[in-house]
């Protein structure tokens, strides 16, 4: 019963960490340094991990369509299959993934330890609010950097796919056939449909890593703790808001 | 190193801004249901040197943190000037200074970052005049080569001089020092009792130092409180704290060193 009482409790200090730091939204111009710092950090040093990932995700999702579509015979719609599965779905929920993993411990981590060694206190003598300081910049980092990185990984899911059907004789698909098949249903809606489920899992991620670290009491094994508690607490809820976004954009 | 170095001047707004007392009434604070402090009542007046000394656990530095509004007590009240220190309108207003036992330096900062980080979040002056703020500030804490540098490149006792610098910075009139002199040598922990007895001479600023220095209290406070297991045994002038006859104050204040103490006799015993 604590237990649950202590999950709704943590919602609810999220929440108003979330209202706290979006009331200091006014003073964004002065924090923009700093929301750019934990862009590049966030989004351009993962790259290379988003794209990596993407790229096998992409490939092994064609792969496995090749199999069970080559029985069928309908090796055509691949590209199809691929491209929606990482538009809509397997893009976005994957770089969230990512971030919760590189991004958002790391978050946990900074945050806990300032918590535990006194530097969020030091902030509020100095009337200096930590939501503005701490929290807003990561925030706004994640909500830019989240479309361009989900963009960047499903095109590069894409191109798995691709190198896949074409270097597979078992599969067989040409480029050209893969393309036209993958755009034949890409819509508009479908592109921004994922980009609407990466922006909240990225604000939701990022919103439970500050949290976590802000909410630390204790000394180091705490501050482990938290980070722990952070990435599976964003797994969960990334795996549970997927469901019922997809439900709300069907 | 003299505490006449210190040149800083309040701003012209400061200046204008009342005297801050603090009333402490009724206070009671626990963790986990186990008490801290009970019934707490104190009053400091405008521009005073006040210091809480006590035994370790006494509860000095939740006290402490009770006064910069960083908890709420269980019950009674702190007020400042008869506000909640609690509320950002009061910090606002006095412009509190809390220097933390470890310095709380923020890590990922440089020395000069970390000092100018008030000033700067605040808008108080222009960038040229911080720097001269800064670089004053650490002149007087004799630590201006530490500008550059990241608090993990500094000692315990550099980083308390930081903390001290940056409490400086923001030209408060209520300073708040959690155990200042703690990993500091006697000169350095001398000019700290210089740095404290000048900003109360030039600055209205009212001081409240929690230390188990004994030559600190006594040599610089106005009056101080003894705290032992939460509860206030005597609040009064150095002069009257030293010639008290209270047993328990007059032991923590001058501890004998007793080597034939029958607890070291069951030690050596036990170590044949």
């Amino acid at each position: 019963m604590n237990r649950i009482l202590a999950y709704f409790e943590s919602i609810g200090h999220a929440v108003i960490l979330a209202v706290r730091s979006f009331a200091s939204l006014p003073s964004a111009p002065r924090i923009l340094k700093r929301t750019a710092e934990h862009g590049y950090y966030g989004g351009y040093t993962s790259l290379p991990i988003v794209s990596i990932l993407s790229f096998f995700i992409g490939a092994v999702l064609a792969l496995q369509a090749g199999i069970s579509m080559r029985d069928f015979g309908a090796k055509q719609f691949i590209g199809t299959l691929v491209g929606e599965s990482m538009a809509r779905e397997l893009g976005p929920v994957m770089v969230a993934i990512i971030l919760a993993g590189r991004v958002g411990s790391s978050v946990t981590a900074e945050l806990a330890s300032m918590k535990v060694y006194s530097e969020v206190d030091a902030l509020v003598t100095m009337n200096i609010p930590p939501e503005r300081l701490l929290v807003l910049p990561r925030l706004l980092s994640v909500l830019l950097l989240m479309p361009v990185l989900t963009i960047m990984g499903v095109v590069i899911g894409w191109l798995g796919g691709m190198v896949v059907c074409q270097t597979h004789s078992f599969i067989g698909v040409p480029p050209e056939a893969y393309w036209a098949s993958l755009k034949q249903f890409m819509t508009t809606t479908k592109m921004l449909d994922g980009l609407i489920k990466a922006e909240i899992f990225g604000f939701v991620v990022m919103l439970i890593a500050c949290n976590t670290g802000l909410r630390t009491r204790g000394g180091p094994r705490e501050i482990g703790l938290a980070v722990t508690k952070s990435v599976v607490s964003s797994l969960v809820a990334i795996l549970i808001l997927d469901y019922f976004i997809t439900q709300m954009l069907a | 190193m003299s505490a006449a170095k210190l040149k800083t001047k309040p701003s012209a707004e400061r200046q204008d801004r009342s005297p801050v007392g603090i009333e402490v009434s009724s206070l009671s604070k626990g963790y986990d249901h186990q008490q801290v402090l009970f019934d707490i009542n104190l009053a400091i007046k405008p521009g005073e040197i006040f210091t809480i000394m006590g035994p370790s656990g006494s509860g000095k530095s939740v006290l402490l943190r009770q006064i910069a509004g960083l908890e709420s007590p269980d019950t009674g009240k702190v007020r400042i000037n008869g506000l909640d220190p609690a509320e950002p309108a009061t910090r606002d207003r006095f412009a509190l200074a809390l220097v933390f036992q470890a310095g709380a330096l923020f890590n990922s900062l440089t020395v000069y970052d970390n000092l100018a980080l008030y000033p700067m979040e605040h808008h108080i002056c222009p960038k040229s005049e911080i720097r001269d703020r800064v670089m004053h500030a650490l002149q007087i804490l004799s630590i201006e080569n530490t500008f550059n540098k990241l608090p993990a490149e500094l000692s315990g006792g550099m980083k308390k001089r930081v903390a001290i610098a940056r409490a400086l910075v923001m030209e408060p009139q209520l300073i708040l020092y959690d155990e200042p002199t703690s990993e500091l040598d006697p000169v350095m922990s001398a000019t700290i009792a210089e740095i404290i007895a000048t900003l109360k001479e030039q600055f209205t600023v009212t001081s409240i130092v929690v230390s188990h220095d004994r030559d600190l209290a006594l040599t610089v406070s106005d009056r101080v409180a003894i705290l032992r297991q939460g509860r206030l045994l005597a609040v009064d002038t150095p002069a009257a704290i030293r010639s008290t006859s209270d047993p328990v104050i007059r032991d923590f204040l001058n501890p004998q060193i007793d080597l034939r103490n029958p607890r070291f006799k069951q030690l050596e015993a036990s170590n044949e």
